[in-house]
């Protein structure tokens, strides 16, 4: 018998029920709980106050917050820039390389995540330090003052951001190139595009799904990272995530924690909203054909 | 004059070699087709003169120019891709005007050309289409303007209808028959069929691994085929062995297999004593019940033993002493009138002196390529 409308639709309900219940039960639901508390206070000892307030929202204009919001807009803008602009080429390269050695490089991609995050990064303070390989190396090639820091400056905190969510850019910008169509570059080159015309108006219109894509999975992550500014950054280059640590770790104050998490997401939702309405009009003017 | 020259051109990948040692020569403004079954090297020339392929020894000269390492972008040259190759994301008018795009030409004068080619394929009603909302022709024809708006020296088609059904592929080749002669191009036309090759080309050269085994118009390769594999790659034929018993005039007498003794243009001036391969096409060989009056004729009895009845043209199997030769008898009368040839018939086949074709060059693997299978017969037969 075939399945009427009525009943197709009905399955399809019934089959997206279970993980609907579970996005409601764990990311609808504790968002709200998120942007409910920051309408309340903190009492004395750590915990949520009864009353509905909006000193809470008001603590959010102290002057401190523009700069440390500015500069983790720019500080996540400038690394996802530089991460995709980094991830485009190794992408490329790896979907035209033959299948054995496309393995093993997207092994080495991966490779990192085997190591505890917080390892990595504490490597990185490690390298940086003022006795480390990289300030000898380049103390030795008279690159840098053997007086000056490394850690703590606001390039170092974005070299550490690159470098902790590049294989982020790089896998869906793989997975795009893995799937273009090799031979229209040919067809480029063919029609008399040099090999970087052949890039910029074949190859990246036609992985522009993949960079869609890597922007989102590396921007939201650079917004909210937290440990990287907090290690490599210190005092001076705090980022809004260090923050909210500190909100919640150091002073105990939840609702505060809450409303500067709740405006970091505002900042999130708005760009992912903005590329999915991109997608969206991409699609239907069949770019995704 | 010769216009696009490859010269002792040589390719292998690995251990395989795709081209050997290879020279052929594309005249000014003609259709040049290189015909061969696939693996024999074709596509890979074409992408060695495209530029996309770099040869391991040998030159490319077009127009007196060593072009050999030139990149594709700085060639002459323009392709017709066998899968098309549009760019998915840009309109029908977009393709079109990509090369003049790159170039650097201003807008207006853009514009001017694609409408120009637009209006030359009929593809103005869907200039603003993406590829994806168009049919396998259309595609095709698109393809072939986005080539041809660049003007090239040469334009290169690779297998260019071999993704189209049979009835547009029969199109189409007039639609190239008639833009080559509206625009005046050199066309250097890649193909593994026969009947394409045949239709559309000043001359051919049938291609076999890596080498050129001939090169001439269409009626040079079919008529006088130098080797067993352009006799039989070429539409169908029979191949025949002898001894050259003596030599009378233009003509030689030969011993073939187990036959009587037959007389055959000899061309290659054999000698007495020598060895001859020889080819027949069926159709030109005679089938009849009553035994032909003609004089100057190769006359053999045999039975048949299988007929396809194909409309126009009716194929034979008949057994000449155990061994089988394929005929062709083409009908030009009413059929129902005549006394059918039924299986098992004893009947006389007969052939004109001047028909059996002597080969330079014969290789028994090339009989392979005439068991045609009964479905590529007919096939052939609605072309």
């Amino acid at each position: 018998m075939k399945p009427s409308p009525y009943s197709k639709k009905r399955n399809e309900l019934l089959s997206s029920f279970p993980s609907f219940i579970w996005l409601v039960i764990l990311f609808v639901i504790p968002i709200g709980v998120i942007f409910a508390i920051a309408f309340k206070a903190a009492d004395p000892y750590g915990g949520i106050g009864e009353e509905w307030t909006l000193s809470t929202i008001k603590e959010l204009f102290n002057p401190i917050y523009p700069v440390i919001f500015w500069r983790t807009i720019y500080l996540s803008l400038i690394s996802t820039f530089i991460a995709i602009l980094l991830a485009l080429p190794v992408g490329y390269y790896i979907a035209r390389t033959g299948k054995r050695m496309r393995e093993i490089f997207l092994v080495l991609v991966i490779v990192p995540f085997w190591t505890n995050f917080l390892i990595r990064i504490i490597a990185w303070k490690v390298l940086l330090h003022p006795d480390g390989f990289i300030k000898k190396i380049l103390v030795t090639l008279s690159l840098a003052d053997p007086n000056s820091i490394l850690l703590y400056r606001p390039e170092t905190v974005l070299i550490v951001l690159v470098y902790s969510h590049l294989p982020f850019a790089i896998l869906p910008i793989y997975a795009a190139a893995e799937k273009f169509d090799f031979s229209l570059i040919e067809a480029a080159r063919d029609l008399g595009a040099s090999r970087f015309q052949a890039f910029r108006k074949v190859f990246l219109p036609g992985i522009s799904s993949g960079i869609v894509a890597a922007f989102i999975v590396v921007l939201i992550p650079s917004l909210g990272s937290y440990v990287i500014p907090e290690l490599v950054g210190g005092a001076s280059v705090e980022m809004i995530g260090s923050k909210i640590a500190q909100r919640s770790f150091v002073d105990r104050n939840l609702p505060h924690a809450s409303a500067l998490s709740a405006l970091l997401m505002l900042a999130v939702f708005i760009p992912l909203l903005f590329a999915a309405l991109w997608q969206r009009k991409a699609a239907l003017t069949g770019k995704f054909k | 004059m010769d216009f696009l020259i490859f010269e002792n051109i040589s390719k292998s990948y690995g251990s395989n070699k795709v081209i050997d040692n290879l020279s052929i020569a594309v005249k000014k403004g003609e259709i040049f087709s290189l015909l061969g079954p696939s693996g024999c090297g074709k596509t890979t020339l074409l992408r060695i003169a495209a530029g996309f392929e770099e040869p391991d020894a040998g030159r490319v000269i077009l127009d007196g120019q060593d072009i050999t390492n030139l990149p594709p972008n700085k060639r002459k040259l323009n392709t017709v891709f066998q899968n098309y190759a549009l760019f998915p994301h840009l309109s029908v008018k977009d393709n079109i005007a990509f090369g003049l795009k790159v170039s650097g030409f201003g807008k207006g004068k853009i514009n001017d050309e694609v409408e120009r080619y637009l209006d030359l394929i009929q593809m103005t009603d869907h200039a603003s289409k993406k590829p994806a909302k168009l049919s396998g022709g259309q595609k095709q024809r698109v393809a072939i303007a986005r080539a041809l708006i660049n003007k090239p020296d040469v334009l290169l088609l690779d297998e260019p209808l071999a993704a189209l059904d049979l009835k547009l592929r029969q199109r189409m080749l007039v639609d190239l028959d008639w833009m080559h002669d509206e625009v005046g191009i050199t066309f250097l036309y890649v193909t593994h069929d026969q009947s394409e090759a045949m239709s559309i080309s000043d001359t051919i050269a049938v291609m076999n691994k890596g080498r050129i085994e001939q090169k001439g118009t269409s009626v040079e390769v079919y008529e006088a085929p130098r080797t067993s594999f352009v006799a039989a790659f070429i539409g169908d034929t029979n191949f025949f062995d002898g001894e050259v018993k003596s030599i009378d005039g233009d003509y030689c007498l030969l011993s073939v297999e187990s036959f009587p003794d037959i007389r055959v243009y000899n061309d290659k001036a054999v000698k007495p004593g020598g060895k001859v391969y020889l080819s027949i096409r069926p159709e030109k060989i005679g089938i009849s019940h009553n035994k032909p009056s003609e004089e100057k004729i190769n006359l053999l009895k045999g039975k048949v033993e299988e007929i396809i009845y194909l409309g126009s043209h009716t194929k034979y199997w008949i057994s000449v002493n155990g061994f089988r030769i394929s005929v062709i008898a083409v009908h030009s009368t009413f059929m129902l009138d005549i006394k059918e040839i039924s299986f098992n018939d004893e009947v006389y086949i007969y052939w004109s002196l001047d028909s059996c074709y002597m080969l330079e060059q014969y290789k028994e693997e090339d009989e392979a390529l005439l068991t045609l299978p009964d479905d590529e017969i007919l096939d052939q037969e609605t072309v």
